[in-house]
């Protein structure tokens, strides 16, 4: 592993940001380009990187605002992701609907109990601490913090790679409806929880998204840079 | 050539850029994000690679992944046939979006992939470079074709408690494939736009009032 600088390993070190040197880096293909517009909205617009064409914001748009308002839809919904079935299992004899819990506690039950260590770490554990952690992140920037920047900008690069994994029952119970189809002996259909869980997934993931890690570090330098956007009162281009 | 500065995409430090050996790394040195690596890959070795992997899809997909074997009965599915089962039951969202993170966007990611390479090997500018490549770098989060594979194998152990489970051709295949793609999203795409700019048509760099 080569870094461009070696340093001590927890020390922090000084550096300029492309912000601070009066440079924008693409968010698309990473071209640093000379920031033209500052603090002129119109001019920010209109500005495009010359190597794809791409808009050229320092910081991404209304980051905050986002991140929050997804993160909200998906706190709502997964009160119906884990209370509705996921599945549900019709059999010549009975009709058994399956939540994402009691899936795992028959994992647990039936000899594979890693399994349901497992499902119960993608489906109930990471998408609770996604919420959790990006909740804690945007308010650690609203309270413009200073301290334990490595960490937290640690803590978002977690939820950003695991956040995908949370789909996992979406297709468990996607391959289960496809293969147990024996009409008149086994049928397994869908649940309402499933669609919420799924939803869950895919809003936490666009919350992580919407998230600029870079705030992390703004806030924690001395001033926030001169050509930082603010959350409000941009167009979104 | 390559920009002789690069700034860190989670916290903006700038770095200055430097050469590195193939199998490599370069991280910040405030934040520690990986501001580029290095590939022991070439181009021709990509090329390679992504055509095995649409060969492998292709495999993957026209195939049964599992057959279920209750009281003499047998019923095998096919990713596709999940899908279409989930639609036919009134749970559309879902079928959409098994069918997006597993089929459909998978395949763009490998098609798009395949014809930027073409492009850059071919050497002449193209105009469809830069959207097809920004695109495939917004997609790429939402292909999630290595989850899945986990999902064959959790149903497997599901289904082994009450039926009879034969291992399919697709099952191998979708386990090749999730290797092969392990390796060609290992590959940096901020790199094609280094190597592809002789490729790509430039606008003009200062807005036209």
């Amino acid at each position: 592993m080569t870094a461009p600088h070696t340093l001590s390993a927890d020390a922090v070190p000084a550096v300029t940001t492309a912000a601070e040197a009066g440079l924008v880096a693409c968010p698309h293909c990473h071209l640093l380009c000379r920031d033209a517009a500052g603090d002129d909205p119109a001019l920010r617009d209109r500005l495009r990187c010359p190597r794809c064409d791409g808009r050229l914001h320092p910081r991404k748009v209304a980051s905050l605002s986002r991140t929050w308002a997804l993160l909200i839809a998906a706190a709502i919904l997964y009160i119906p992701a884990n209370a509705f079935p996921v599945m549900r299992t019709s059999t010549l004899l009975s009709t058994q609907n399956d939540t994402i819990l009691s899936g795992i506690i028959y994992f647990w039950t039936s000899g594979s109990p890693e399994l349901a260590v497992l499902i119960f770490s993608v489906s109930i554990v990471i998408p609770l601490l996604k919420l959790v952690t990006l909740s804690f992140l945007a308010v650690s920037i609203h309270r413009s913090a200073t301290t334990g920047t490595r960490p937290r900008a640690h803590l978002f690069r977690i939820v950003e790679t695991v956040g995908r994994w949370s789909m996992l029952d979406v297709f468990v119970v996607a391959l289960m409806v496809g293969l147990v189809h024996f009409q008149g002996l086994a049928v397994i259909q869908a649940g309402p929880g499933a669609a919420a869980f799924g939803a869950v997934v895919v809003l936490t993931m666009l919350a992580a998204h919407s998230f600029d890690p870079r705030m992390i570090w703004d806030r924690a330098s001395a001033g926030p840079p001169a050509t930082k956007q603010t959350p409000t009162g941009n167009r979104h281009g | 050539m390559t920009e002789p500065l690069v700034a860190c995409p989670e916290c903006d430090a700038l770095h200055r850029r430097r050469a590195l050996a193939p199998g490599t790394k370069a991280r910040c040195v405030r934040c520690r994000a990986v501001l580029y690596r290095r590939s022991y890959l070439d181009l021709d070795h990509q090329l390679a690679l992504v055509t095995a992997a649409i060969l492998t899809y292709m495999i993957a997909n026209c195939y049964p992944i599992v057959d279920l074997r209750i009281q003499g009965r047998l019923n095998s599915a096919t990713l596709a046939g999940s899908v279409l089962s989930l639609w036919q039951e009134g749970r559309e969202s879902v079928a959409v979006l098994v069918f997006v993170t597993t089929l459909l966007f998978p395949l763009i990611d490998l098609g798009a992939l395949l014809v930027l390479l073409l492009l850059i090997r071919r050497g002449r500018p193209a105009a469809a470079f830069s959207p097809l490549l920004r695109f495939l770098q917004a997609l790429r989060p939402w292909g999630m074709i290595e989850v899945f594979m986990l999902g064959i194998v959790v149903s497997l152990v599901k289904l082994s408690n009450m039926a009879q489970v034969l291992p399919g051709i697709a099952l191998w295949a979708f386990g090749t494939l999730t290797v092969l793609l392990a390796v060609i999203l290992s590959m940096d795409l901020h790199n094609l736009w280094d190597v592809g700019e002789n490729a790509i048509k430039r606008p003009a760099a200062v807005p036209q009032p």
